[in-house]
C-alpha cells in the first residue's frame, strides 16, 4: 500500500509546484505567467539534456529536436488546420521520436566531443534547410494560430496565454517530470551512471550501453520537442534561428549545466532563473547579457560543478 | 570551361581562407585536447582590431600602401597574445584535467563574455577596411578578373601551413611538442615543461585565429556576430580533416571549399547544407576525421 510516507519527495514536490502554479494563476501578472510557462517549455529541453548528462553525454545540437517539435506543431497548425494543443504536442513528440530513433543508430556509438559535434552537425543541417526553404518563410519563419484544447477555444479578447494553455503546459510538464524521475530511478537510469563511469563493466553485466544511450537519446529528443511545441504555442511564431541554430542549443546546455543533474526539478529552476535574469538584463544592461551568462557559466564550472541543485543537496545535508 | 576554372579558383581561395581561420583551432586541440569555442571570438577580435587599425591609418594617410598589411599583422599578434594569455592563464589552467566537455563549456563561457566585450569596445556599427584588398590590383585567370589580394591568400596560407608543419616536424621544440602530444606525463617526467608548451601552443593558436580574422577584415564587413558564424564553420573544417591534424585541416578546408563553391554555382540554397552534411558523414563514419588516428576506445 502506498502511504503518504512512501511518496518520493520529488513526486510530492512536483505535485505541490504544479498545484501552486495553477492556484496562483488568478494572481499572476501576465508577464509572470508567461515567464513561468516559457520556463517550463525550456526546462523540458534542459531536462532532456540532464538525462544525457547522467549518461555522461552533452549534446551541442539539442536545438535540432526543439526545432522539430516547434516546426511539427507549427506546420500541423498552418497546413493541416489542427489547433488542438494535445494533438500538436503529440505530433511534435512523434516527429522528434521518429527522427531521434533513426539518428540514434548513428550517435549511440559516439561519446564525448564526437557526440556533441555530431549533434551540432545534425542541427546545423536542419538550420540550413529551414533557413533556405521559402515555403516556410526562410529565416523569417512563420506564425502559429491560437491553440485550443478538446474543442475549448479561447475568446477573441483572451490573448495567447489563456488558463487552458497555461494549465495544459503546467500539468503536462509536471507529468513528464514525474515520469522522467521514475525512469531515472529505474534500471535504465542506473545504466546511465554505468555508461558515464565505466562502460566496459556495464557490458560485463550484460547491459547494452549503446542501447541505453539510444533510449536516453530518444527520450531527450521527445522532451526537447515537447518544449519546442510549448514555446511555439506561447510565442506564436517559429524561426530557424530561434530554434535550430547552434546558439540556441548552447543556451540549453547552459541551463542544464546551471541546474545540475541532481534532480528533475533542477532544469526547471535553472530555466526560470535564466528567463528572469534575461528579462531584467535585456531591460537594464542589454549590452552585457551574454557576458553575464558567460561569467555565470564559468563560476558554475569552477565553483559549483553540481549546478544550482548541489546547493539544495548541501542544505539538506546540513539539516540531516 | 570558364565555369570550371572559376569553380577551381574560387574553391582554392575559399579553402585558403577556411584553412587560415581554422588552423589555430586544430593546433590547440591537437596539443591540448581543448576544443576552443573562443576561437570564434579571437577571429572576430582580430578582424575588428585590424579593420579599426586600417581605418585609423587610412584616415591620416590616403595612399597608405603596404603599411596596411603590417598594421593587420600587428593587430593579429597583439590580439592573439593579449587575449590568448587571458584565456589560457586566466581560465583554462583551472580546468585542465577535467572532462573535455567541461573544457569546451569553459571556452564557450569565454566566447559569450568576449561577444559582449566586443560590442562594448567596438559598438554595434560595422567596420569596413577594403583598402588592403586593392593593394595588388586585379589578376585575370582564364579570362576572369580576380582581386589580387584574394589570389595571394592561396600562396600565403600555403606558406603558413607548411611553416606550421615544418615547425612541428623539423625543429627541436616541435619534436618535444610531439612528445607532449603523445604522453603528457612521460614528457613531463623527461623534463619537458608541459605547462609552458601549453601556454605557447595556445598563444600560437590564438595568434593564428586573430590572423585569420585580420586577413578576413578586407573581405567582409566586420559586424557583431561574425564570430558566431565562423566557429561552426571552423568546427566543420577541422572535424572533417580530423581534430588536431594540420594536414587534415588542409584537406577539410579543400573539401568544404570545393563543396560550398560548387553549391554556390549550381544550387545556392544548399550552401550551408552541403558543409554540414559532409561534416555529419565524416563524423558518423570516421569520427576521428579523415586524417585523425583512431583512438583506442572503451567501447
Amino acid at each position: 500500500m502506498t502511504t503518504l510516507r512512501n511518496i518520493r519527495p520529488t513526486t510530492a514536490g512536483i505535485a505541490l509546484a504544479a498545484a501552486a502554479l495553477l492556484g496562483l494563476w488568478p494572481l499572476l501578472p501576465a508577464w509572470a505567467a508567461h515567464t513561468a510557462a516559457v520556463s517550463l517549455g525550456g526546462g523540458l529541453v534542459a531536462l532532456g539534456l540532464m538525462i544525457l548528462i547522467r549518461f555522461g553525454l552533452v549534446s551541442f545540437g539539442q536545438g535540432l529536436f526543439f526545432a522539430i517539435g516547434g516546426y511539427a506543431a507549427a506546420l500541423a497548425n498552418q497546413f493541416l488546420g489542427i489547433t488542438d494543443m494535445l494533438v500538436l504536442s503529440v505530433a511534435g513528440i512523434a516527429a522528434a521520436g521518429t527522427i531521434a530513433w533513426a539518428l540514434g543508430y548513428i550517435v549511440r556509438g559516439h561519446r564525448g566531443i564526437f557526440f556533441a559535434m555530431l549533434n551540432l552537425a545534425f542541427s546545423m543541417i536542419l538550420f540550413g534547410i529551414l533557413a533556405k526553404t521559402v515555403a516556410l518563410g526562410s529565416t523569417d519563419g512563420f506564425s502559429v494560430g491560437v491553440p485550443t484544447l478538446l474543442g475549448v477555444a479561447p475568446g477573441p479578447e483572451a490573448g495567447r496565454l489563456t488558463f487552458v494553455l497555461f494549465g495544459f503546459i503546467v500539468i503536462s510538464s509536471a507529468l513528464v517530470a514525474w515520469m522522467v524521475d521514475r525512469i531515472l530511478a529505474s534500471p535504465v537510469g542506473y545504466a546511465g551512471q554505468g555508461v558515464r563511469e565505466n562502460e566496459l563493466r556495464l557490458r560485463y553485466l550484460g547491459v547494452s550501453a549503446r542501447g541505453a544511450v539510444h533510449l536516453a537519446y530518444i527520450m531527450a529528443a521527445k522532451l526537447a520537442a515537447l518544449g519546442g511545441v510549448f514555446t511555439v504555442l506561447l510565442i506564436g511564431h517559429v524561426t530557424p534561428e530561434d530554434t535550430a541554430y547552434w546558439t540556441k542549443s548552447g543556451e540549453f546546455v547552459f541551463v542544464a549545466i546551471l541546474g545540475g543533474a541532481g534532480n528533475v526539478a533542477a532544469p526547471f529552476i535553472a530555466q526560470t532563473v535564466f528567463e528572469l535574469v534575461r528579462t531584467f538584463a535585456l531591460q537594464y544592461v542589454p549590452e552585457a547579457w551574454q557576458m553575464l551568462l558567460g561569467i555565470t557559466l564559468l563560476l558554475v564550472i569552477l565553483f559549483l560543478p553540481g549546478g544550482l541543485w548541489s546547493l539544495v543537496d548541501r542544505l539538506r545535508g546540513r539539516n540531516a | 570551361m570558364m565555369a570550371l576554372a572559376a569553380i577551381v579558383v574560387d574553391s582554392l581561395v575559399y579553402a585558403s581562407w577556411l584553412f587560415i581561420v581554422s588552423i589555430g583551432l586544430t593546433l590547440i586541440f591537437g596539443v591540448m585536447n581543448v576544443l576552443n569555442v573562443a576561437h570564434g571570438s579571437l577571429y572576430a577580435l582580430g578582424a575588428y582590431t585590424a579593420a579599426w587599425g586600417v581605418g585609423m591609418y587610412v584616415g591620416g594617410a590616403p595612399d597608405a600602401g603596404y603599411v596596411l598589411l603590417a598594421i593587420m599583422l600587428v593587430a593579429a599578434i597583439v590580439v592573439g597574445v593579449l587575449v590568448g594569455i587571458l584565456i589560457e592563464r586566466g581560465v583554462l589552467r583551472w580546468v585542465y584535467g577535467r572532462d573535455e566537455i567541461v573544457i569546451v563549456l569553459a571556452t564557450y563561457a569565454v566566447f559569450l563574455v568576449l561577444e559582449d566585450v566586443m560590442k562594448l569596445i567596438f559598438g554595434p556599427e560595422s567596420y569596413i577596411a577594403f583598402q588592403p584588398r586593392f593593394l595588388f590590383g586585379t589578376v585575370s585567370v582564364a579570362g576572369i578578373p580576380y582581386v589580387g589580394y584574394d589570389l595571394l591568400l592561396v600562396p600565403l596560407v600555403a606558406l603558413i601551413g607548411v611553416g606550421i608543419w615544418a615547425a612541428i616536424h623539423r625543429t627541436r621544440p616541435g619534436k618535444l611538442l610531439i612528445a607532449v602530444i603523445h604522453d603528457r606525463e612521460i614528457a613531463s617526467a623527461l623534463g619537458i615543461n608541459v605547462a609552458r608548451f601549453f601556454t605557447v601552443t595556445f598563444l600560437c593558436g590564438a595568434i593564428l585565429g586573430a590572423l585569420g580574422g585580420a586577413l578576413s577584415a578586407p573581405l567582409i564587413s566586420v559586424v557583431p556576430g561574425i564570430g558566431v558564424e565562423l566557429i561552426v564553420l571552423a568546427f566543420a573544417v577541422v572535424v572533417i580533416g580530423g581534430l588536431g591534424s594540420v594536414e587534415g585541416a588542409a584537406i577539410g578546408a579543400l573539401l568544404v571549399g570545393l563543396g560550398r563553391t560548387a553549391a554556390v554555382f549550381f544550387r545556392p540554397e544548399l550552401e550551408l547544407f552541403v558543409v554540414f552534411v559532409v561534416m555529419t558523414v565524416v563524423l558518423a563514419v570516421r569520427p576521428e576525421g579523415l586524417f585523425g588516428k583512431p583512438q583506442t576506445r572503451r567501447i
